[in-house]
């Protein structure tokens, strides 16, 4: 066991920091969410210089060799700045069913392009009667002559608005909640047929309702074998919760040091209110939940690729944890800070929207909760055996 | 980073497995630690690993611990946890013990380390008394300084299983005048054997008598027995506390202790059905699970940190509010799981050797007292409320 991190490991870390504290500050940050567009396309070219966009792949698919961890770093990072760019649905949720199940052409044509910078993801499965199943599907991919056509709307879709190209969950066979008959497919957003309704959503960012009707793309748009595609999904979402696991590790740790920060300059009845021992326990509480988070974050990252029931049950269990730590902490901030954490000026109110938001990205508290408890029993190995 | 276990951990863990299981005594076996042990029972073990040179892992090596790395020690507790082995006490191996290798003279190690490590000694810990509790600097057992000796006068409290010592550690105050109460306090060796000290019995709620009151009238103890230097105790005791709290994690017990806990429930019934399969009750292991592998990795990350000459710091406080927090919530689910059986009372019935039957599972009968018991997690080795204030002063600086 090792819990070090390399020295590439630390210098992208390092040099990602570095880059957040001059050009993603608070104040750069909101006035970017409030744009029109709400990103920074320049920010991006940024993150794909430094070597951010293909840390996490190997040198084979033209990567830097990396893994999970460099994704988790790159997150944690992220949330500490609450940066908005779409990381997850490009890198880790395109770039995982890619790397994972890609064919050499596809690899060619769309993982050299995310690498690069040129192609933006969105990850298009969640539906309005699915909550967070993902195999609950209702959008529909028709066999057509040598290809196929979609029909369906797909729920909050985050990033869509940036994106160049959509990820497509589907059912290519069966009924609306069989776990066969899932495909996954690689969509141009501006394919004939696709219309959305773009939004920005509470914590900053924007997303879409993705509507598809009639859209029609080819054979080798199917990513993976067609109507076996649910354990490869699970395992992509379950990639991509371990990264908001790390985002949410690293704006908790914020929002902690912000409080302790606020609790040292506020005075109330002639004292600095970090003075009383009733607030100290409460901010040690959140001390002690980040750091239950990060253990949480390395744990997940650690087992992505041991076999199914043990990386469902690690990444489940990180997710429950930091969904209840995440609340707590977020909660706890405001409430510290007073009237001032109900402001839209002050920062922190922003990391708690982002917290609380993340809770229910990638199944919730109790979602997790079920998924975990049900695969208990099987896989209940003792570590030692 | 990796969670992997080299070639080198893996034949380590067979060794260490093999090794238990050859030599653990076959009278303990699922007896688990109870304080109606016999002493020699509860010292067996401890005597067995210290003729192998085992009992003491964490000690330098030039004192008989070993070069484990924090893997390989994660591995002797998770191997050690699997067969319920009944370990070395904490009052000599890890708390006096490390306190006289770092601050005693050579003379006292050679005098007092070696039957710590072999199990031969039985320490007693006197700090609390029943006027310093959390405000432990406040402690009012004097030693008087009389030619060759300190005279101790005072009461002490919560002295866990004294009744057994051989020797005990006393914070003394020894000057009365120091400007601060922390400044004035010496940390002094005493034979329990010396006149003057006597030790009554304590019984709590869960009916046992693990702990005592240590009286102390006129006892005369050589000047020599003071650790380090005089007044200078309380930065002894401190680092004592730090060393207690980085084991109190417990993290391969309590692991152990929820697969107990899932047997029970799959046995116990609730509306014809294990229990185990009732969604309420499952969600509560769950989480309880969850949390265990939050503090598990917390651990992992905190000896990986002392592998590197971090520590144990101020973070191992987490390891103790959050360990004991889960050892009390395991037997409290452990108690519940067991519904009407958790009432009757057993200790000493049937007595031993009577032919009657128990009454109620087998499992069942440690349940109430366990539960009882564990209330002490949270109180003692500096309480969780004294752990977060410890965490708001040295890592939160406020």
């Amino acid at each position: 066991m090792d819990f070090n991190f390399s020295e590439e490991q630390t210098m992208i870390r390092d040099s990602l920091a570095r880059l957040l504290r001059d050009q993603y500050d608070f104040e750069t940050r909101r006035k970017v969410a409030e744009s029109d567009t709400g990103w920074r396309p320049e920010m991006w070219q940024q993150f794909a210089e430094l070597g951010l966009l293909g840390a996490a792949f190997s040198e084979d698919d033209g990567g830097l060799g990396g893994n999970a961890i460099d994704s988790m770093i790159i997150m944690e990072e992220f949330g500490k700045a609450l940066v908005v760019e779409p990381y997850v649905p490009t890198v880790v949720c395109a770039g995982g069913f890619l790397k994972h199940a890609g064919t050499a052409a596809q690899k060619e044509e769309h993982l050299t392009a995310i690498i690069g910078g040129e192609s933006v993801f969105a990850f298009a499965y969640a539906e309005p009667r699915g909550r967070y199943d993902l195999h609950d599907l209702e959008t529909t991919a028709r066999k057509d002559g040598g290809g196929y056509v979609l029909n369906g709307h797909k729920a909050v879709v985050i990033g869509a608005p940036w994106a160049s190209h959509l990820i497509v969950t589907a059912r290519t066979s069966g009924e609306r909640r069989d776990r066969d008959g899932i495909s996954v497919f690689i969509v141009e957003k501006g394919a004939d047929g696709i219309t959305t309704r773009d939004y920005p959503t509470v914590d900053g960012r924007r997303a879409s309702e993705v509507y598809f009707e009639n859209v029609s793309v080819p054979a080798d748009a199917m990513i993976g074998e067609e109507g076996k595609a649910l354990p490869l999904i699970e395992r992509v979402v379950d990639e991509a919760t371990a990264a908001v696991c790390a985002e949410a590790t690293g704006a908790m740790g914020v929002a902690q040091t912000m409080t302790v920060e606020y609790s040292r300059q506020r005075k109330q009845f002639g004292v600095a209110i970090g003075k009383f021992q009733v607030l100290q326990h409460r901010m040690v509480d959140m001390f002690m939940e980040h750091e239950q988070s990060i253990s949480m974050t390395y744990m997940a990252t650690l087992k992505l690729d041991e076999d199914d029931v043990a990386r469902k049950k690690a990444v489940s269990g990180a997710k429950v944890r930091i969904g209840q730590g995440g609340r707590f902490v977020g909660q706890e901030a405001v409430q510290i800070h007073g009237g001032m954490g109900m402001t839209d000026e002050l920062a922190i109110g922003h990391y708690f929207k982002r917290l609380t938001m993340i809770d229910s990205e990638f199944g919730n508290v109790d979602y997790h909760m079920r998924r975990y408890t049900a695969l208990s029993g099987e896989g209940q190995k003792v570590a030692a055996e | 980073m990796n969670l992997e276990f080299t070639p080198e951990e893996i034949e380590f863990r067979k060794e260490v497995r093999a090794f238990i299981e050859e030599n653990y005594p076959e009278r303990l076996r699922g007896v688990g630690l109870r304080e109606d042990l016999s002493r020699d029972d509860m010292l067996a073990w401890h005597r067995i690993l210290g003729e192998k040179g085992w009992s003491v892992p964490s000690w330098p090596e030039e004192y008989g611990g070993t070069d484990w790395t924090p893997t390989q020690k994660y591995i002797w507790s998770e191997e050690n946890a699997r067969m319920d082995t009944i370990m070395p006490l904490p009052f000599g191996a890890s708390m006096v013990g490390p306190v006289i290798y770092t601050f005693g003279s050579e003379e006292m190690k050679a005098r007092h380390l070696p039957g710590i490590r072999e199990g031969k000694v039985w320490w007693c810990q006197g700090y609390s008394e029943p006027g310093a509790g959390s405000d432990l600097a406040s402690l009012k057992t004097t030693a008087v300084r009389d030619g060759d000796h300190y005279v101790i006068n005072g009461q002490k409290t919560w002295t866990t299983l004294a009744q057994h010592a051989d020797w005990g550690f006393f914070l003394c105050r020894t000057d009365p005048n120091a400007s601060k109460p922390q400044e004035g306090i010496s940390f002094i060796l005493a034979d329990m054997n010396t006149p003057g000290i006597e030790v009554k019995p304590i019984k709590t709620i869960d009916g046992g008598v693990e702990v005592n009151e240590t009286w102390l009238t006129d006892v005369r103890v050589p000047v020599e027995n003071l650790v380090g230097e005089e007044n200078k105790g309380w930065t002894y005791a401190k680092f004592l506390l730090a060393h207690e709290r980085s084991g109190i994690a417990g993290v391969a017990r309590s692991k152990r202790g929820v697969e107990r806990l899932r047997n029970i429930a799959s046995t116990e019934l609730l509306e014809g059905k294990p229990l185990i399969q009732d969604d309420d009750f499952i969600r509560k292991i769950g989480q309880l699970e969850i949390d265990l592998t939050a503090l598990e990795f917390t651990e992992l990350r905190t000896l990986a940190g002392e592998a590197q000459g971090k520590g144990p710091g101020p973070e191992s406080s987490i390891l103790k509010v959050k360990g004991t927090e889960i050892q009390q919530r395991l037997t409290e689910l452990t108690l519940e799981a067991v519904g009407h059986y958790g009432h009757p009372y057993f200790r000493g019935f049937p007595e031993d050797g009577s032919n009657e039957f128990p009454i109620g599972p087998d499992y069942a009968h440690q349940a109430a007292p366990s539960y009882f018991n564990m209330r002490k997690t949270s109180i003692y080795g500096g309480s969780n409320e004294i752990q977060r204030n410890i965490i708001t002063k040295m890592i939160l600086g406020l």
